[in-house]
């Protein structure tokens, strides 16, 4: 008998059995290969724009992957360095043997977790309620709660061209019952596509010919309690290449051998994400592609050709790889692959991820329809977290859209679904000036506590922070610059105009031309980067976050705005139908939600607000 | 929302016919058991019929009664129309009868708003409703249609769209950073992208000018020294025109003595003391009311006297006209010239020969370009809401234009250009606000 049983080892599964497991719950993390724990598929790399906020938000909360992707990659950069602090996200080259290795090290050195090494094929329900899994062997394990993280291996098919091979990613075995199990209980599924490009031996590779990419010269790590633990000169090259007229004929010729365009493929695939065949098809009028080479471990001699990804037969993959600039001797290691998959739909989920047909069941990860490690990490760390807290008859951790990535994530999810599997974009977020890369400490750490993922130690540090933050503010609203000899002559070596009168340094770095690196020469700032860091931004855009907190607010009153749980919209006359359906079907915490809901329109929340007034209010 | 509700649906006056309208389930089943003719409950949709409405075996009205089912009539739900024929009393009659038989009174604008709460409107359309109900003029009737048809909306739409198109522009780049086929966006090249969407904006308000003239009319102040011919220079103006009657209490914003029509477009002289038409009321008003008069009025006429000096009295009045739109009308022209001023827009004229009056006419057609108005195609804003979120969604561009100096990154700028694409989206009802709609519905007037 366990409290927690998690079934998968995939980025989801990891997070939320050991979240799980440091909460105090007896927790169990089934998985098919123990071989495949923290596996990477896809693309070799940690983050991105909004998902290397999303890590960053994982570590706040007391999850691993910063922690993790901190010791196990060869490259790391900031995106979107040059457009403004609201959108700045980092990216690592994750080696895929030492990432993998460092989870699993890392959910072994976890005490209350072990891990087992088998198929689940289905569940126990009982009045409802889940109680445990079942083994393919019929071997039956009984427990509080059971979080789903299957990944893309429900009833997984892999599509090359005409082929069609039942299986998980690497060829691996599929669970081929437990999404028709899962349809039994009433849960609704749908079918997902997702792929992945073909990979190279690197001793293949004419890299001559291709632009360098480089890692960045200054050090950055994921976690909020990590050092850099590689050196900037030993950074691996990523590389750059393009492609070219006779690719995109030898595509066009053989369209109709494509698993997608010769219709071998029922999923539905993502837009942000397209196969090549997809890009030549949709943009005919663009001349060339844009592909990147990026190694996939230090360890082995293969590298991931990113922007390709196909569905074609392997002959045609061979031609197309070969018409690529200094791939003309290329060998292909691995061919590029669609994948179909079940997912169950997402909208039958709380928002605290337990399910809302089968209590104490949750799910993360691609099972509800997401793509990428780092939205099924989060995922895993909130369901690992509200298992607990379900168990625990603890009110469930629920992050607002202006408080986290994670809570614009989960909000979409089980308040709009998805068609296509969902990507975290920033644009996504509408609050996303406040959901930054650098405050995710200041926006989680303080939740994490008071949900008992983060230690003493850790908080104490957070306050620390905030101390000396508002210590800094202080300084340089109470400092005013002195003009002399000494501080002009800074100013003519910056090439900055010295000011007329003499104002605090506070109102100072809100001009356009002026840092905090520049104050830090007018008086001594003896703080970390971080804090400098942060104290410049709040200051320099303080108009526009203040801005951002406003409409924030807004949002709130909205979400305020709470309906019952058991409403019977039935009551509720004059709804359209469409709206009427789907509020049935997501029943909205409150008014803020149901209006995010596509299909419900404004009319149909005034006539929903109108009927709470008089029904509640009086 | 589910009871039934009735109301005269018919502009305020005196006209032979008045139409109740009647609207929710109930609808056709309780006019049909006031109705003497066919059994309603019977008949097709969207069909008329003849009869006449009873109570207790009298006959109260002579009508045509029109029937529509839901959901393709102007609130969605049942509707039926009563045309009556006999007058504002018997049409009162039968309304009584209605609530007698267990219907409810409309509350203001609430046939507006279950048509808007049921999908059928937007809220400019539910605006423009209720500017239908209020006009008066056919150039206002059309204004009001062509909003009811969307064409608002329309042009809302397409800035709005050259808006998204530039915020997708920088969410590509911002999301995908290494995607080379989007224009970059940057604090070089967006002042012109943003600088089109403010004129797209500035030309909305421009136009929005034109229909609050349409709409709200000229208010039209008559200033000057007591005794130089206010009043009869009013009502002969009013004569001429055969004056507009209007029935004042309730329904107008400004007290005014009266309204003629120029060009399609309603002048209202306006007597901020709320007197009513009494014969010389307007010849007392001396120069201290004259000098408020002026701050209320959009067109101010000074009338001077021919046969008298230029005063003190008429230099301060004249002082306080320099920024308002005026003409200065000198009547007596027939008696001896005392008077000698230069001034632009002076007319000479004698309120007892008419003589002078055709000249001031055109002279305020050609001050407010009223020909202009007439021919040109009617899809103007008027609503004082829409035109203050399209000035809140200029400020929001403007504010992002001048951060642009500041050096500001774009993804700051863009929360400014994205918050005016939100208000836009407010004026079609497009972003939801729970405010909005409680205000927008306390505005409706009984009726419709």
């Amino acid at each position: 008998m366990y409290d927690l049983i998690v079934v998968g080892g995939g980025h989801a599964g990891c997070e939320a059995a050991h979240i799980g497991a440091v909460l105090g719950l007896k927790t169990a993390l089934v998985t098919a290969n123990i071989k495949n724990i923290a596996d990477m598929p896809c693309n070799p790399s940690i983050g991105g724009t909004a998902k290397g906020i999303i890590v960053r938000e994982i570590d706040a909360l007391g999850g691993l992957m910063g922690i993790v992707a901190d010791k196990s990659h060869f490259q790391i950069k900031m995106l979107n360095n040059g457009k403004g602090p609201a959108v700045r996200s980092l990216r690592a080259q994750a080696d895929k043997i030492t990432y993998p290795k460092n989870m699993l090290a890392a959910l072994k050195n976890t005490s209350n977790l072990e891990i087992i090494e088998s198929m689940v094929e289905d569940l126990i329900v009982d009045n409802s309620q889940v109680k445990g899994i079942i083994l393919s062997d019929g071997t039956k394990i009984s427990s509080k709660a059971v979080i789903l993280t299957t990944g893309t291996y429900l009833k997984g098919n892999i599509l090359i061209g005409s082929q069609n091979t039942p299986g998980g990613p690497h060829g691996e075995a599929r669970s081929n019952y437990l999404s028709d199990n899962l349809k039994k209980y009433g849960l609704s599924i749908q079918r997902l596509k997702t792929g992945t490009p073909p990979r190279i031996k690197a001793s293949s590779i004419d890299f001559s010919v291709m632009q360098e990419e480089l890692g960045d010269d200054t050090y950055h790590t994921f976690s909020f309690d990590t050092e850099p633990l590689y050196e900037i000169n030993k950074q691996q090259k990523c590389y750059l290449l393009y492609t070219n007229e006779q690719t995109h004929q030898i595509i066009r010729d053989n369209l109709s051998k494509s698993a997608m365009y010769g219709g071998y493929v029922t999923g539905v695939g993502p837009r942000y994400c397209p196969s090549i065949e997809d890009k030549i098809v949709r943009f005919a009028d663009k001349k060339r592609h844009q592909l990147f080479l990026e190694p996939e471990s230090i360890y082995y001699d293969e590298w991931y050709l990113q922007g390709f990804s196909t569905s074609m037969p392997i002959d045609i993959q061979e031609k197309m790889v070969h018409s690529l600039p200094g791939l003309e001797n290329a060998e292909i290691t691995k061919y590029a692959y669609a994948i179909e998959y079940d997912a169950i739909d997402p909208l039958q989920m709380k928002p605290s991820l337990e399910n809302k047909v089968i209590a104490n069941l949750f799910t993360a990860g691609q099972i509800n329809g997401t793509s990428g490690y780092e939205e099924a990490a989060a995922q895993g760390l909130i369901a690992g977290i509200n298992a607990h807290h379900k168990i625990k008859n603890i009110e469930p951790l629920i992050l607002k859209r202006n408080e986290a990535y994670i809570g614009v994530l989960i909000d979409d999810l089980v308040t709009k679904g998805t068609a296509e599997p969902y990507r975290m974009l920033t644009s996504r977020a509408e609050f996303r000036l406040i959901l930054r890369h650098d405050n995710a400490d200041l926006r989680l750490r303080k939740i994490g506590y008071e949900n008992g993922t983060i230690d003493d130690i850790r908080y104490q540090k957070l306050l620390l922070k905030e101390n000396q933050i508002n210590e800094l503010k202080n300084i340089l609203r109470n400092t005013n610059l002195s003009l002399n000899p000494k501080t002009e002559e800074i100013f003519k070596k910056y090439a900055i105009a010295i000011p007329k009168s003499s104002i605090s340094l506070y109102l100072l770095l809100k001009r356009p031309e002026i840092t905090i690196d520049f104050l830090k020469e007018i008086i001594p700032l003896d703080y970390e980067p971080s804090i400098l860091e942060e104290v410049e931004i709040e200051i320099k855009y303080e108009g526009y976050i203040a801005k951002s907190y406003k409409e924030a607010e807004k949002m709130l009153k909205l979400e305020e705005k709470l309906i019952p749980e058991d409403l019977n919209y039935q009551d509720v006359i004059n709804l359209a139908s469409e709206a009427r359906q789907k509020l049935e079907k997501i029943r909205p915490k409150s008014i803020g939600q149901a209006a995010r809901i596509s299909g419900v329109n404004p009319s149909d929340i005034a006539i929903l607000s109108v009927y709470l007034k008089r029904k509640y209010n009086k | 929302m589910s009871d039934t509700i009735c109301a005269i649906a018919t502009a305020r006056g005196v006209g032979a016919i008045s139409i109740i309208r009647v609207s929710g389930p109930e609808a056709i089943a309780t006019v049909a058991k006031i109705f003497d003719g066919k059994d309603l409950t019977k008949v097709k949709s969207h069909t008329i019929h003849y009869g006449h409405i009873i109570s207790q075996n009298e006959i109260i009205d002579e009508v045509l009664v029109s029937i529509m089912k839901a959901p393709k009539t102007y609130t969605t739900e049942d509707v039926v129309e009563i045309n009556t024929h006999g007058g504002i009393a018997p049409t009162k009659k039968v309304l009584e009868i209605l609530l007698e038989n267990g219907l409810r009174l409309a509350e203001p604008g609430e046939f507006t708003k279950r048509a808007f709460l049921n999908g059928r409107l937007d809220l400019t359309e539910a605006e423009a409703v209720e500017e239908l109900i209020n006009s008066e003029t056919d150039l206002e009737r059309k204004l009001a249609l062509n909003t009811i048809n969307g064409k608002i909306s329309k042009k809302i739409k397409k800035v709005r769209d050259i808006i998204i198109d530039l915020i997708a522009n920088i969410e590509v780049n911002i999301d995908f950073p290494e995607y080379e086929d989007a224009l970059q966006i940057t604090l070089d090249n967006l002042p012109p992208k943003l600088t089109e969407i403010k004129k797209e904006l500035e030309s909305l308000l421009e136009e929005s000018k034109v229909g609050t003239l349409i709409s709200q009319g000229i208010k039209v102040a008559i200033v000057g020294k007591p005794n130089v011919g206010k009043s009869s220079l009013l009502n002969t103006l009013l004569k001429e025109n055969k004056a507009i009657v209007t029935d004042i209490a309730g329904t107008t914003r400004d007290i005014v003595e009266g309204e003629i029509e120029l060009k399609g477009i309603r002048l209202k002289f306006i007597d901020t003391a709320g007197i009513r038409n009494t014969t010389d009321v307007v010849e007392k008003i001396g120069v201290d009311k004259s000098l408020t008069m002026i701050d209320e009025a959009d067109l101010v006429i000074h009338v001077l006297n021919n046969n008298e000096e230029y005063t003190e009295e008429d230099a301060q009045i004249n002082a306080k006209l320099q920024n308002k739109v005026h003409i200065t009308y000198v009547n007596k022209n027939d008696l001896p010239a005392k008077l000698k001023i230069e001034n632009s827009h002076v007319i000479y004229g004698n309120t007892l020969t008419l003589e002078g009056i055709e000249p001031l006419k055109n002279k305020i057609i050609e001050l407010f370009d009223l020909d202009k108005i007439n021919t040109s195609n009617i899809e103007v804003i008027s609503s004082i809401r829409v035109i203050n979120l399209i000035k809140e969604a200029l400020n929001s561009i403007n504010n992002a234009l001048n951060n642009i100096a500041q050096n500001i990154p774009v993804d700051m700028l863009a929360i400014d250009i994205k918050h005016a694409w939100d208000l836009l989206g407010e004026i079609t009802g497009e972003t939801y606000q729970d405010e909005l709609l409680d205000t927008l519905f306390s505005k409706f007037c009984l009726g419709k």
